[in-house]
């Protein structure tokens, strides 16, 4: 140790501990206890977490602090020398292994487990280990422990307002041990309530050979001069309250003691009844809670009737203690005020913040995933098509079968057009040269633009255009030659007049027989008519074909509102209908270049002409 | 958690199994016994065990009943045919043992071991903080007497090794000297299998020469049921059957899978269903408190229940329990009403309105019910989150046609016990 306390002291303000076990929680309650007790640095000094080593971000009060993280207790002890309390979270199974190995380690001399349900053989071996070194073991199956004003025991004392109420910022006077781990808490308050608090709180664990007994810790309190009276609270089962009664006599515990052993309704019950703990259990007689309460008042302790009069008779002892001058109450100090956690104050509906993001087409907050607030088992117990599914997320709502299915049918259409289109190309050279998926695909989708896919977008916007403002198809062709704009959506480099496109043939057919109209269209066709005149191969082509039937499947409906048409095409919703298409074609092709196994792509020499600026030599 | 029983029979089979393990295969017992329970086929044992028609039986029941020769429990000297008719009479009937009563259902049938009372030893192990500690009497079998006073005693202290400790000098000075060398031996080997298996307790009154066969008559055992992890595939299908007399109901049963599945502690004990006071209580330490108080203000012969929830159970948790308790008490009507004391002291990390959550599911699902069996709520908790916990149950309460009370930290613990009851009877 570091600093020499005295062997009556486990903890002081100085002390810090390593955590083994990544609990989060505990860690910032222990923190926040160390705020308001005003230590100047946290409690924690280490946490080993098996999985990963690195750092821990916690508060201490209104600051951050990095807590390091080690992935074996050795080398956090050898890191931090200092830390002389050891606090084991690790589950019944590894608790023994893990306790002991913290034993052997010189520096550590506290250690607290944490674990229910840790073999009885194990706890007494490490018992007997931590006696044999004079070590002290808190626990199994308990919640901890703490010193008031000085350090705490992972979760012991709960939440910060209850530190607080139960005036556990500083020391008191009673020094109280019990063998619950939950009653340590409600003791911790019925002291304060009745006196001016506990000096130290201990709770032994319920098991039957607990690391360190009531009796060892009422001698440590005995021996401490800052502590005046003592409080326990027993339970039936075992002989530990007995030890206590024989310290009383021998007067080896001198110091007012009020205790009260629970269990005194083990006698109602007709057959042996194994209560909550492990020990609570009265085999015979004096194992009874009667019968200790009866030796213990016997040998001169404060035993209330019953537990509803307990804290009154530690208020007596107290007054007692205070009118001969024994206890001399001190001054409260400030408390450091612990900012509330952000969560917990939301949570509490204390505070509001204005988000930083809103989102307005799924929600994964609740109990269910829902897409525009349709339940995703709904989705898929309804049938709903992916092109249900991109009414949901795009246009906040379910569309009408005839859209849906128009929707899916050109994901399909569009979805590939052979490995030589210019997106394509990309993503089979960059799967080629050893690039992954994400990357391949990327590059194929990063081609699509105003020449590759991105006519869909200005076919349907200057289709539209023209047949608002009433243009004659002839208008509007000179319109576009007027501006040195191609019309977009028109001309292939294979299809043409004589070999259509059957693709374009597929929609013109489907958007005839269920569309409400297809003004928009008939409208393309009649321009179609005239480009073709000039050339054959300048035929309203899939892209145009796409892009102006989707403003036919807006346009003539009630289901479309006018804006929502508008939105369509400044935010561009078609060559995301493209790019999500495509992307199932690139990602096959990515997919297919990689089963084929295809070395680094080179383009031919023989394939570039090369004319370089001659050079003249000087 | 904790100590518990085992039958005789698996105490038998399992000493008999690992015991040679134990002693370089010098130490054995006899592993000749059968187990008859309420659906055994006698032809069926006879068939896999022809022993039991050629040799002499002993018959006991083996339900953790105590002092079983003394009440009249055990046949000994018997053939088959007279041990299948003892067994008949009596499978299936209500015997009482002391304050005690219970149906017999299962029975351990073994050989016969014609011996001389004076041949019979004491022989016990027990748990206890320092390591373990041996019993030893020169005389054993049912009228042994006061063995903590008579028999000798011996502490392995936990690190000792049993083959360096004076057993013979410590626990055998009064046996014979030509058994001495067995007897040690036996004690050392069947306190490696002991220490080695998660025993808590192991008693053989008496223990036995036969001719030169040491052989255990009578045996009961505790194991601790945490040490299961260790012991796996040496323990087996050991069952932990309840106390004799105690019988777990289905809503018992219940909760005892409930709380096997979780990591949460989830404990039910029904103490009479027809009790007007039921309890639903969080914490180890404060569910004894509470018990204590019912009873100490003399509404023991009232109260229902014993139990407990702890560890941070989830909320669907507590609504199993919660409905698993309020179902119980709204089974049957009581013209003077019933009280629901749904009590706890103040947790450490419990989030106390995330489980209220459960009970308060449970509570609006049984409004009806509730109000039909005219049942008054008092509520007292502390911990995380303790304020919103309590609101909860208060409006609970205004929307509920059932009088909910909530009180916190600043009321005594068992303050609501007092409040509910008013004062004693």
């Amino acid at each position: 140790m570091v600093d020499a306390k005295p062997d009556y002291l486990l903890f002081d303000k100085n002390t810090t501990s390593i955590i083994y076990g990544y609990h989060q929680y505990a860690i910032q309650r222990m923190l926040d206890f160390d705020y308001v007790c005003g230590r100047t640095r946290p409690s924690v000094a280490a946490i080993v977490n098996v999985e990963c080593s690195g750092w821990h971000k916690a508060f201490f009060g209104k600051k951050e602090v990095l807590v390091p993280m080690y992935t074996t207790t050795r080398e956090a002890a050898q890191m931090h020398p200092d830390a002389d309390v050891f606090i084991n979270f690790a589950s019944y199974r590894s608790a023994y292994p893990t306790t002991k190995e913290a034993l052997e380690i010189p520096t550590i001399w506290t250690l607290a487990v944490i674990a229910e349900g840790v073999p009885e053989r194990r706890a007494k071996e490490l018992a007997m280990l931590a006696k044999q070194k004079g070590k002290w073991i808190i626990g199994p199956a308990t919640v901890g422990g703490l010193m008031a004003g000085a350090f705490k025991i992972a979760n012991t004392g709960g939440t910060i307002d209850n530190i607080i109420a139960s005036k556990l910022n500083r020391p008191g006077s009673v020094g109280l041990v019990s063998i619950s781990g939950g009653m340590s808490n409600e003791m911790n308050n019925i002291v304060a309530r009745n006196s001016d608090g506990v000096y130290e709180s201990i709770a032994t664990g319920g098991d039957v050979f607990p690391g360190s007994t009531l009796m060892d810790h009422l001698l440590r309190y005995e021996a401490n001069p800052e502590i005046k009276m003592l409080v326990c609270l027993g339970e039936l089962g075992g002989n530990e309250e007995y030890r206590i009664s024989d310290a009383l006599k021998s007067k080896k515990i001198a110091k007012p003691l009020v205790i009260w052993v629970t269990g005194t309704c083990a006698k109602i019950f007709t057959t042996d009844v194994q209560f909550g703990h492990a020990a609570a259990k009265a085999e015979g007689i004096e194992e009874t809670a009667d019968a200790k309460n009866k030796a213990l008042s016997e040998a001169g302790a404060y035993v209330p009737k019953s537990f509803d009069d307990f804290g009154e008779k530690i208020r007596e002892v107290y007054e007692q203690l205070k009118a001969k001058g024994t206890i001399v109450e001190k001054p409260e100090p400030a408390i450091p005020q612990v900012p509330e956690d952000f969560s917990a104050a939301l949570k509490a509906e204390k505070i509001r913040k204005a988000p930083n993001i809103i989102c307005t087409i799924s929600d994964d907050s609740g109990q269910e995933l829902t897409y525009a607030g349709y339940p995703i088992s709904q989705v898929i117990e309804k049938g709903f098509t992916l092109g249900d599914v991109i009414g949901l997320l795009w246009f906040k709502r379910k569309l009408p079968r005839y859209a849906s299915d128009f929707i899916e049918m050109a994901l399909k259409i569009m979805a590939d057009h052979g490995p030589c289109v210019s997106g394509a190309h990309n993503a089979i050279v960059t799967a080629r040269a050893g690039k992954d998926m994400m990357s391949s695909v990327a590059s194929g989708i990063l081609t699509i633009g105003p020449r590759f896919g991105g006519a869909i977008d200005d076919a349907a916007r200057y289709f539209k255009s023209a047949y608002e403002r009433k243009l004659t198809p002839k208008q509007f062709m000179d319109e576009m030659k007027a501006q040195g704009i191609k019309i977009p959506g028109i001309g292939h480099r294979v299809k043409s007049v004589q070999n259509p496109d059957m693709r374009v043939t597929l929609l013109k057919a489907y958007a005839r027989k269920n569309f409400p109209a297809t003004p928009l269209l008939d409208y393309a066709l009649k321009v179609e008519k005239l480009t073709t005149e000039k050339k054959n191969n300048l035929i309203l082509n899939v892209d145009g074909c796409v892009g102006i039937l989707f403003m036919d499947m807006m346009m003539n409906s009630k289901e479309f509102k006018k804006h929502e048409v508008e939105s369509v095409l400044e935010l561009g919703y078609l060559n995301g209908l493209f790019v999500l298409s495509r992307t199932i074609g690139m990602i096959g092709h990515y997919l297919d270049q990689k089963r084929l196994k295809q070395p680094l792509y080179r383009h031919p020499y023989d394939d570039v002409t090369y004319m370089l600026p001659e050079v003249r030599q000087e | 958690m904790a100590q518990k029983a085992i039958r005789e029979y698996d105490v038998k089979k399992m000493i008999a199994r690992l015991l040679p393990n134990y002693s370089g295969g010098s130490v054995t017992i006899p592993d000749k016994c059968v187990q008859v329970r309420l659906e055994t086929k006698f032809a069926d044992l006879e068939h896999e065990n022809p022993w039991l028609v050629t040799t002499k039986l002993v018959v006991k029941p083996d339900q953790l009943i105590k002092r079983r020769g003394k009440v009249g429990l055990v046949l000994l000297d018997a053939s088959w045919d007279e041990a299948k008719n003892w067994i008949t009479e009596r499978i299936n009937k209500e015997i009482t043992s002391g304050t005690v009563t219970g149906r017999l259902n299962t029975f351990i049938v073994e050989p016969f071991v014609p011996h001389d009372a004076k041949d019979e030893y004491y022989f016990a192990m027990r748990s206890v903080r320092e390591g373990d500690e041996i019993l030893f009497y020169r005389q054993g079998g049912i009228d042994v007497g006061d063995v903590e006073t008579k028999a000798e005693k011996l502490t392995i202290g936990i690190f000792d090794d049993v083959d360096n400790v004076d057993v013979e000098g410590k626990l055998l000075k009064n046996v014979s000297p030509d058994r001495m060398a067995q007897l040690a031996k036996f004690i050392r080997s069947t306190f490696k299998l002991y220490a080695d298996n998660g025993f808590a307790y192991l008693e053989i009154n008496p223990i036995a020469f036969a001719g030169d066969r040491l052989i255990p008559l009578d045996l009961a055992a505790k194991l601790d049921d945490t040490a299961g992890f260790e012991c796996k595939g040496r323990w087996d299908d050991i069952e932990f059957p309840e106390p004799f007399g105690k019988r777990r109901t289905p809503e018992e049963e219940y909760i005892h899978l409930l709380d096997e599945k979780s990591g949460a502690s989830l404990k039910l004990t029904i103490l009479n269903p027809k009790g007007r006071v039921w309890t639903m209580i969080a914490g180890g330490g404060a569910s004894v408190i509470y018990t204590d108080t019912v009873v100490g203000l003399g509404y023991a012969g009232e109260l229902a229940n014993y139990g407990e929830y702890s560890g941070d159970p989830t909320t669907d948790e507590t609504y199993d329990y919660a409905r698993t308790v309020i179902d119980l008490m709204t089974q049957e009507k009581d013209e003077r009403g019933k009280i629901l004391i749904i009590g706890g002291g103040i947790a450490n990390f419990t989030d106390v309105a995330k489980t209220f959550a459960g009970i308060i599911k449970a509570l609006k699902e049984y409004e009806r019910k509730l109000i039909d069996n005219r049942v008054k709520i008092y509520v007292r908790r502390g911990g995380p989150n303790y304020q919103e916990g309590l609101k909860q149950m208060r409006d609970l309460g205004q929307t509920l046609s059932v009088p909910i009370e909530a009180y916190g930290p600043e009321t005594h613990m068992t303050s609501i016990v007092r409040i509910a009851l008013g004062g004693g009877q």
